[in-house]
C-alpha cells in the first residue's frame, strides 16, 4: 500500500506544473494541456483521499470531473479552432486585443 | 334641479380647445368660428341660468358653493377644484361671457383674412376657460391657476403675430412684468396659508379676524403682497409698462383680454379679499393712492399719444386706477360697477377702433385718420356712445360708475384723491374727444392706398358694436344714484361687501352734497370735451401752438414719462448684468467646472487604472493564481 502523503505529493507536483504551464507557455494547446494536468491531479488527490476514507463520494466526483473536462475540451477546442481560423495564431502573446 | 351646474361654464370653453385641437384644420374656419363662439355664447347660456338661480335665492343664501373634486390634501391644508357663485362672481362671470361672447362674434369677422385662424380661437377659447376658473374659483388656488392661465394666454395673444419682433417683445415683457406681480401674489398666499392654515376664500375670511390683528403688520403686508399682485394683472403704478405694449396683439384681442375682461381681475381680486384689505387701513391708503396716481398719470400719457390704440390702452390703465381708486376708499362695489361699464365701453371703443384699422387697411396712428363719419357710419355712431360713456357724460353708463367712485372718495373723507380724480376725469374727456374727433371729423389725411380700400365693416363686426353701444349707454342705469338704501347694483352686491368683521363704516352724503360733486363731475367732463373740440376741431391751431409752448412737457408724455427707458436703465440693465455675470462666472466657471472636474477626476483615475488590463491572457492567470495562493496562505497561517 502506497501512503496517503506520496500519493497527494505527486498530485501536488502534477498540479504545480500544470500552474505553471499555464502561466508560462505561449501555445493555447499546450495550456489546454496543462489544465488538463491540474484537473487530474485533483482528481488524483480525490481517489487518494477516498481509498484513505473507504468512502465513494471522492470516486463519484471523479467521474462528475473527467465528463465535465471532456466537454471543456470540446468546447475549449474549437474554441482554438476558431481562433486560428480567424488570426492564424494560436499563441495567446500575440491575442491581446482586449487591453485598456 | 339643486346646482345650478357652474363647472359647465368654464368646461365648455375648455371642450371647444381641446375638440379644435383634436380635429385641427377638418373643421374649417366656418367650423372654427361657430365651435369657438358657439361653446361661449353657450357658457353665457349657463351663466345666465346659474345667476338668475341664484337671484331667485333669498339675500343671506346667495352663496353656492360647487365641490367637483379635492385637488390636493397635505396635511391638514386642502385644496379643492370647487366653484362659487355669488353676486360679486355673478357680475364677473356674466361680463366675462357676454362680453367674450359679442368678441368673439366680432373675431370671426376681424381674423378672417388672418392665416392663423385657427390657432387664435384657439388661444381666446382657452382664455376664457381661464378666466372663467378665475372668476368661479372658491379658493385663492384655483384662482391663481386662472390667474396665471389668463397670462399665458394674454402672451400667447400679445405674441400672436410672433413673426412681428416688435409682438414677440411686448409678450415676453407683459409675461415678465406680470410675473412679477404673480411673485407678489403668491408670497401673499402663503402669508394666508401660514396664518390660517387655509386659502379657502370661506374659511380665510372667517379666520383672519382672529389670527389677524386689525391693522397689524402682518395683515398690511398680506394685503400689500396680494396688492402687488393686482398691480401686475391689472397694470398699476409700478407694474403698468406692458399693457400699453400689449397693443401688439389683435384687436380683439386687447377689447376682450386688455381691457374688458384679465385686467379687471385684479380688482375682482381685491374686491373678493375686502374682508382682508378692511383689516388694514395702511394698505387700503396705499391701493387708494397708487389708484389716483395712475388714473391721473396714465391719463396725461394718453392727452399725446398718436396710436389709436395706445390712447385707448392708456385710457385703460387710467379707468383701472379709478377702480382701484374706488377699492381703497371702501367702495369695493363701486370698483366692481365701474368693471362692469368699463367692460362695456372699453370694449366697444377697442373693437370700434379695430373696425377703423380694419376699415384703413391697418393702419393705426390718428394723424393720418380723420373725416372717416360718412364712411363708417355704424362704427361712427357706436363709437360715439363710447366715447360719451367714458367721457362721464350724463344719462350714458360710464357717467354713473365714475361718479359713484369719486362720490366715495369724497364722502370717506379722501378730498385729495377726489380732486385727482376729477382732474383725470376732465382729461379722459379731453383724451377721448381728441380720439373721437382726429378720426372721425375734419378733414381726411389718408394715406391713398388706405382711401382706396376704404369700407364699412361685415355685419359680423358690426352686430358686436351694436349690442355694446346699448350696453354702454344702458348699463349704468342699474346704479342710480339717489335712492334709499343704496340702488339695484349696490343691493346685489351687498351680501358679498358686507360680510366680514371689520366693515368700513358707510358715509352718506346729503343730497345737497351729492348733487353738488354730481354737477361738478359733469362740469369737468363738459370742459374736457369742450376744450378738446376746440383745441382739434374748431380751431386746430391751438393744439399745435400748445404743443410748441409746452414742447417740453409734450416729450415728456410723448414719451410716458420715459419709464421704460427708467426701468430698463436701472431694472433691466443692471438686472442682465447680473445675470451675465452668474452665466459667465456662476454657471460656465463654478457650475461647470464643478460638473466637469468630476468629469476629469474620474477619467485620471480610469485611465490609471486601466493599464492593469493588459489583454495577455497570461498575465491574468498568474494574478489569479496570486490570489489563490494569498488566499491559501490567509487561511493555512
Amino acid at each position: 500500500m502506497i501512503p496517503l502523503s506520496w500519493l497527494i505529493g505527486l498530485s501536488a507536483i502534477v498540479f504545480t506544473i500544470g500552474v505553471v504551464g499555464v502561466l508560462v507557455r505561449r501555445n493555447a494547446l499546450v495550456i489546454f494541456m496543462s489544465i488538463e494536468l491540474m484537473l487530474n491531479a485533483a482528481n488524483l488527490a480525490f481517489v487518494a483521499f477516498a481509498s484513505e476514507m473507504k468512502s465513494l463520494d471522492g470516486q463519484v466526483f471523479v467521474f462528475f470531473v473527467m465528463t465535465v473536462a471532456a466537454a471543456e475540451v470540446a468546447i475549449g477546442l474549437a474554441i482554438i479552432v476558431h481562433l486560428f481560423r480567424l488570426r492564424e495564431t494560436v499563441f495567446v502573446d500575440e491575442i491581446h486585443l482586449l487591453k485598456g | 334641479m339643486r346646482l345650478p351646474l357652474l363647472w359647465i361654464i368654464p368646461a365648455l370653453p375648455l371642450a371647444a380647445v381641446l375638440l379644435n385641437l383634436l380635429l385641427g384644420d377638418r373643421l374649417g374656419k366656418r367650423g372654427t368660428a361657430l365651435l369657438a363662439c358657439g361653446s361661449v355664447i353657450a357658457a353665457f347660456g349657463f351663466a345666465l341660468r346659474a345667476v338668475l338661480h341664484l337671484a331667485g335665492l333669498p339675500e343671506a343664501e346667495r352663496h353656492l358653493i360647487e365641490f367637483a373634486w379635492t385637488w390636493m390634501r397635505v396635511g391638514d391644508f386642502s385644496a379643492d377644484v370647487s366653484f362659487l357663485l355669488d353676486p360679486l362672481s355673478a357680475v364677473m362671470v356674466l361680463v366675462v361671457t357676454g362680453v367674450g361672447s359679442l368678441i368673439h362674434v366680432y373675431a370671426t369677422g376681424y381674423m378672417s383674412h388672418d392665416p392663423s385662424f385657427r390657432r387664435f380661437f384657439l388661444y381666446l377659447n382657452l382664455f376664457m376657460f381661464a378666466m372663467l376658473t378665475l372668476v368661479l374659483a372658491d379658493n385663492y388656488l384655483l384662482l391663481f391657476v386662472g390667474w396665471e392661465g389668463v397670462g399665458l394666454c394674454s402672451y400667447l395673444l400679445i405674441g400672436f403675430w410672433y413673426e412681428r419682433p416688435s409682438a414677440a417683445e411686448a409678450g415676453k415683457k407683459a409675461f415678465i412684468v406680470n410675473r412679477i406681480g404673480d411673485f407678489g401674489f403668491m408670497l401673499g398666499a402663503f402669508m394666508l396659508v401660514a396664518a390660517t392654515g387655509s386659502l379657502n376664500f370661506d374659511r380665510v375670511f372667517a379666520a383672519a379676524p382672529h389670527v389677524f390683528a386689525t391693522g397689524g403688520a402682518a395683515i398690511t403686508l398680506t394685503a400689500l403682497l396680494m396688492f402687488l399682485g393686482a398691480t401686475g394683472k391689472s397694470a398699476q403704478i409700478p407694474l403698468f409698462t406692458w399693457l400699453p405694449d400689449a397693443m401688439e396683439g389683435p384687436t380683439p384681442v386687447s377689447a376682450l383680454i386688455h381691457a374688458a375682461t384679465m385686467v379687471t381681475a385684479g380688482v375682482y381680486m381685491l374686491a373678493r379679499s375686502h374682508v382682508l384689505f378692511e383689516m388694514s387701513p395702511a394698505a387700503m391708503e396705499v391701493v387708494a393712492v397708487i389708484g389716483a396716481a395712475t388714473a391721473l398719470m396714465a391719463a396725461t400719457i394718453g392727452l399725446a399719444q398718436n396710436d389709436i390704440k395706445r390712447v385707448l390702452a392708456y385710457s385703460t390703465v387710467s379707468q383701472l386706477g379709478y377702480m382701484f381708486m374706488a377699492c381703497g376708499v371702501g367702495a369695493f362695489g363701486a370698483g366692481i360697477f365701474h368693471v362692469m361699464t368699463h367692460a362695456f365701453f372699453k370694449a366697444l371703443l377697442f373693437l370700434g377702433a379695430g373696425s377703423v384699422i380694419h376699415a384703413l387697411s391697418d393702419e393705426q396712428d390718428m394723424r393720418r385718420m380723420g373725416g372717416l363719419a360718412p364712411k363708417l357710419p355704424w362704427t361712427h355712431a357706436t363709437m360715439l356712445v363710447a366715447t360719451l360713456a367714458i367721457a362721464g357724460v350724463p344719462l350714458f353708463s360710464g357717467f354713473f360708475s365714475k361718479d359713484e367712485i369719486l362720490a366715495d372718495a369724497f364722502a370717506s373723507g379722501h378730498y385729495g384723491i377726489w380732486a385727482v380724480g376729477i382732474v383725470g376725469a376732465a382729461l379722459t374727456a379731453f383724451y377721448m374727444t381728441r380720439l373721437y374727433v382726429l378720426t372721425f371729423c375734419g378733414a381726411p389725411r389718408l394715406t391713398h392706398e388706405a382711401e382706396h380700400h376704404l369700407h364699412e365693416s361685415p355685419p359680423s363686426m358690426i352686430a358686436p358694436l351694436v349690442v355694446l353701444a346699448v350696453l354702454s349707454f344702458i348699463g349704468g342705469y342699474v346704479g342710480m344714484p339717489f335712492q334709499e338704501g343704496g340702488h339695484a347694483f349696490a343691493r346685489w352686491l351687498r351680501p358679498v361687501m358686507e360680510a366680514g368683521e371689520v366693515v368700513v363704516p358707510h358715509h352718506e352724503l346729503s343730497h345737497g352734497a351729492e348733487w353738488a360733486l354730481l354737477a361738478v363731475s359733469v362740469v369737468v367732463a363738459l370742459i374736457g370735451i369742450g376744450g378738446a373740440l376746440q383745441a382739434y376741431l374748431v380751431v386746430p391751431g391751438i393744439a399745435t401752438s400748445l404743443r410748441e409752448r409746452f414742447g417740453g412737457l409734450h416729450r415728456l408724455l410723448e414719451h410716458k414719462y420715459w419709464v421704460d427707458e427708467v426701468y430698463d436703465a436701472f431694472v433691466v440693465r443692471p438686472f442682465m448684468a447680473a445675470s451675465q455675470w452668474l452665466w459667465r462666472v456662476w454657471d460656465s466657471l463654478v457650475v461647470d467646472g464643478l460638473v466637469n472636474g468630476v468629469g476629469y477626476t474620474l477619467e485620471l483615475g480610469s485611465g490609471m487604472l486601466k493599464l492593469v488590463q493588459t489583454g495577455f491572457v497570461g498575465t491574468y492567470a498568474l494574478w489569479i493564481a496570486l490570489g489563490v495562493i494569498a488566499l491559501v496562505l490567509h487561511f493555512t497561517r
